[in-house]
């Protein structure tokens, strides 16, 4: 039977299973291909704290959702085109928000009695007519699955596991993706386990002769290449692109990359990312706790390395003390907290932006430190440079804000080239004479002068100062000069940092302003918004502290601000106080991002009628 | 990779003045811890290594002020954390070797969890732990060293808590050179120095020191001039363990149990004491002579109570970083960035 195919210009996609079903290699499997294909694309995986929550159990399900497209996108996409359903509870979980009229693919195996109770489900919902509205392809996964896989030497178990490649092998056919990317993907992943090779790329070739044989698939998708700006691309997630940015890093300053760290999520991956490249000098410490995490940065950055820790909330919580020792000290290191739901352990795999006033304001006494956000997963890339250049050129501790969205969520980078990044001057004090240590140039900033230096031998400490000297001093007056020299040293970071841009009318009824990850979902909101004749303008904080200069006079221009954030209104906190000027706080604390019609929902009330004219 | 830092020898000859810093001391008036000082400028110039290649790190407390009356490089930090930057600081830059100053409370209290794994590890750290039995710096509470019983300024009716014994904690964790001196035997302590610094991996000494405010005479059975010969015995490597006023007495193992002896008695002799090998990789008989100091009517040791090799981390860490080098080479923006699943827009 012939098959049709249609163009059309935007898809976004959920596979979703048990976290044991393998959805979230399946996801990134097919984001891998897609990227390669050209289409933008941005992914968000969604899935338990727990590793091997029960089989088939509501709490267990795992999700990962793409949105791919022919144009420019910012976001994974509010509500799924189509889901790919690997059990009742994926079903039952997901279905609220796929797209009416949407596309559901179930392995009907899997809808038994058991696993229909598993899921709550007093009735079969593939019977019950619960779906109407639906397109519905019901598909036999694990029958096929198995019968594909016959005469290979694998037990039924491990046999079972290959569903998920039938399903992606079923995804690449409508969506006329190539299969081969996956398929050499297979081959390094499995050299080792010949008959598990074998099973993987049989069931995904099987997954994709089906889709094009069978009758019960009539349309096939193309998505066409998007329009990006020329150059050399890949895909990275949030914390791939730290890794790369801060080994970048390395490589504009010449100094060695040491991260001390210890595993939490979601910040892990850039602790096991950096590991990896051993021949580009990095050391990654993996520390006994948190607190040695940044003190072992702390050491290397007084022995000369581009330091650096990573962390989510919990462990930003135990770094404190230590942060205000690099404060205090003067050593240029750099904190990376991948935000997750708080408070306590919270929701350790979901995304929020609630450590923004911890990074702020969370150490003892009065401890500036610079605050920078990511604002994508392919910005963590440029943030991570930005961070490492600040930190070294201004001797000062730098928080980096991503967040778990951010950290999971993928996107292609327009890969520059080396030389389009900005340089990192480092200068150690190499002169002992008339060296002090807290002696200052014109941006407040103190020689850093490393062991090893013969005739600046010297001492350094978490007691107060002596200004310029170093020596311990309890003079009231001087702990007042050092306050201040500090305070002044961070806001002097102002002058090397880039004006709040306004993207729109420069002024006017509304200004959306953000920071993070919530400039994804914004932009696109603001965008839809346009379409339907409102007039807003966006403005997005990649500098929290110090802000950029231009900040106030950006705010004064418009009548109304509205601050979108996951947390209950951290920064609008912050702006009110600072500027006192009146803001219109959005908030979100689900640990789900934004999504763009909540936002543009949001843009519609804030005008009312009046379009914004 | 082996750390051949310790090959080095200065150009410079120095003196204990060279090591001392333009800072006035600020411990009290008779502190065990003027004459630690003094036994570790006296020794840094014997430790063959630049001044400017020496890195003393602190925490907090009374001892951790160290660092500020050494002239060589010094960080002074926070509560606890002493080995987690020494950690840093060397891994960073294997060429320097670095000490760490600390107490009983900032080492075995707060800071217990970064000694214990930078012992496992074997970081190649000096570690001199002040030994006082007591906080001094806030004003005499008891210490996780302090003797069960202790009435001190947070335990009037005395404490409940027992003791951590450092050496047995030292080594159990896997520190490669473990030692005990006194602050009022200056020799000793010079010699325990001298040799920590030669150490390749992680050397702990412990150092029994006397605070005269908050805890005076903690020590003074083994440090008095009339009580020490029967209370100390000294281990010296191939040597039997002796000890009393007039060498009188020994030790010998008896199974796994040690047993004190009168050399005198008629039936034992020098032949039949427990003879030293601070070398026995086995850690069972440190770990005997580590309970001395808990053991009524035995001498507590001090000296060296075990030393060997083993692989340090920071060694392995750079030979890792060599070898992958090596294989793949030195790393460039160009492997970084462009050799992984990449696509051209034109």
């Amino acid at each position: 039977m012939a098959k049709t195919v249609q163009v059309v210009d935007d898809v976004t996609v959920r596979f979703a299973g048990d976290s044991g079903d393998g959805m979230q290699l399946t996801g990134s499997q097919f984001t891998d291909t897609t990227a390669i294909v050209g289409n933008d694309l941005s992914t968000l995986p969604d899935f338990p704290a727990e590793i091997r929550a029960p089989a088939g159990s509501l709490s267990g399900v795992s999700g990962f959702q793409l949105h791919f497209s022919s144009s420019d996108i910012q976001t994974p996409g509010d509500a799924p085109d189509v889901l790919v359903a690997m059990n009742p509870a994926a079903l039952k979980v997901n279905l609220k928000d796929i797209k009416k009229n949407g596309t559901i693919i179930v392995n009907t195996n899997a809808f038994d009695a058991k696993n229909l109770r598993l899921a709550n489900y007093d009735t079969n919902p593939l019977e019950d007519g619960s779906l109407a509205g639906y397109n519905v392809i019901q598909v036999e996964l694990t029958k096929l699955t198995m019968a594909a896989l016959e005469g290979i030497n694998l037990s039924v178990k491990d046999k079972d596991k290959c569903k998920n490649f039938f399903a992606l092998g079923i995804m690449y056919w409508m969506y006329n993706r190539p299969i081969e990317i996956t398929l050499k993907w297979l081959e390094t992943k499995f050299k080792k386990k010949p008959e598990v090779l074998e099973a993987n790329q049989k069931a995904l070739q099987a997954g994709y002769n089906y889709g094009d044989t069978t009758e019960i698939f009539t349309t096939r998708y193309d998505v066409k290449p998007a329009k990006l700006p020329k150059g050399v691309y890949r895909n990275v997630s949030g914390n791939e692109a730290v890794a790369l940015g801060f080994i970048t890093a390395s490589l504009k300053s010449g100094l060695p990359l040491f991260l001390g760290s210890y595993p939490i999520t979601p910040a892990s991956e850039i602790l096991q990312e950096l590991s990896k490249y051993k021949n580009f000098g990095v050391i990654t410490f993996q520390a006994e706790d948190e607190i040695s995490g940044i003190c072992s940065a702390i050491g290397a950055s007084y022995s000369g390395s581009l330091a650096i820790t990573s962390t989510s909330g919990p462990g930003l919580s135990l770094k404190m003390e230590a942060a205000g020792l690099a404060v205090m000290t003067e050593l240029p290191v750099v904190i990376i907290d991948v935000q997750r739901g708080g408070p306590s352990t919270g929701l350790p795999t979901k995304t929020e932006q609630a450590d923004l006033m911890q990074a702020m304001f969370g150490r003892h006494g009065e401890a500036p430190v610079v605050v920078l956000a990511a604002q994508s997963p392919a910005d963590c890339f440029f943030m991570s440079i930005e961070a490492a250049k600040i930190a070294l050129e201004h001797m000062v501790p730098v928080i980096l804000l991503t967040d778990g969205y951010l950290a999971f969520g993928s996107e292609p980078l327009n890969i520059p080239q080396i030389d389009e990044l900005p340089e990192i001057k480092v200068n150690f004090r190499r002169d002992p004479e008339g060296f002090h240590p807290y002696q200052r140039d014109e941006n407040f900033v103190r020689p850093w002068a490393i062991p090893g230096t013969p005739g600046l031998e010297h001492r350094i400490g978490g007691l107060e100062k002596k200004d310029v000297f170093g020596n311990i001093s309890y003079e009231p007056a001087n702990h007042e000069i050092m306050i201040n020299n500090r305070k002044n040293k961070v806001e002097k970071v102002a002058d090397f940092i880039s004006d709040l841009v306004v993207e729109g009318e420069q002024e006017g009824e509304l200004l959306i302003l953000t920071w993070g990850s919530t400039y994804g979902a914004t932009k696109e909101a603001i965008r839809n918004a346009k379409v339907k004749g409102y007039k807003v303008s966006h403005a997005h904080l990649k500098y929290i502290n110090p802000f950029p200069k231009n900040i106030e006079t950006v705010l004064s221009k418009f009548k109304k601000v509205i601050i979108p954030e996951l947390n209950l209104g951290q920064m609008a906190m912050i702006i009110k106080s600072r500027f006192l000027k009146d803001v219109i706080q959005f908030n979100k604390v689900q640990g789900q991002p934004f999504k763009v019609a909540e936002i543009e929902n949001k843009i519609i009330e804030v005008l009312g009628g009046s379009n914004g004219k | 990779m082996e750390n051949k830092i310790d090959e080095l020898v200065p150009e410079v000859k120095y003196t204990a003045k060279d090591f001392a810093s333009d800072v006035d001391v600020k411990w009290c008036p008779g502190c065990g811890d003027y004459s630690i000082l003094a036994q570790v400028q006296r020794t840094s110039p014997d430790f063959g290594e630049r001044k400017e290649n020496i890195v003393w790190v602190s925490g907090i407390g009374c001892s951790s002020r160290f660092p500020y009356y050494m002239n060589t490089f010094g960080f002074h930090s926070i509560h606890g954390r002493a080995a987690a930057i020494a950690t840093g600081v060397k891994l960073a830059n294997p060429k320097l070797q670095v000490w760490v100053a600390t107490g009983d409370g900032d080492m075995l209290s707060i800071g217990g969890n970064h000694f214990i794994h930078a012992c496992r590890k074997n970081i190649n750290l000096k570690i001199l732990m002040f030994n006082n039995r007591i906080y001094g710096l806030t004003k005499g509470q008891y210490s996780p060293t302090s003797e069960k019983g202790k009435i001190t300024k947070s335990s009037p009716f005395g404490t409940v808590d027992w003791p951590f014994n450092a050496i047995k904690l030292a080594d159990s964790a896997g520190a490669t050179f473990i030692a005990r001196s006194l602050d009022r035997d200056p020799k000793h302590l010079q010699e325990m120095i001298t040799r920590a610094s030669k150490h390749n991996g992680m050397a702990f000494i412990e150092v029994y020191q006397n605070c005269p405010i908050f805890n005076d005479g903690a020590f003074a059975a083994l440090t008095e001039k009339e009580t020490k010969p029967l209370n100390v015995v000294v281990l010296e490597h191939g040597k039997p363990l002796v000890f009393g006023a007039n060498k009188d007495k020994g030790i010998k193992l008896d199974g796994l149990n040690p047993v004190v002896i009168d050399l005198n008695d008629g039936k034992h002799s020098i032949n039949d004491c427990w003879v030293h090998d601070e070398f026995d990789d086995n850690p069972t008989r440190g770990f005997i002579l580590a309970r001395f100091s808990d053991l009524p009517g035995f001498p507590t040791p001090i000296g060296v109570f075990r030393q060997f090799k083993k692989a340090t981390y920071d060694g392995d860490y750079h030979g890792q970083i060599a070898h992958v080098k090596e294989q793949k080479g030195s790393g460039t923006y160009e492997k970084l960035m462009f050799t992984s699943n990449t696509w051209e827009v034109n």
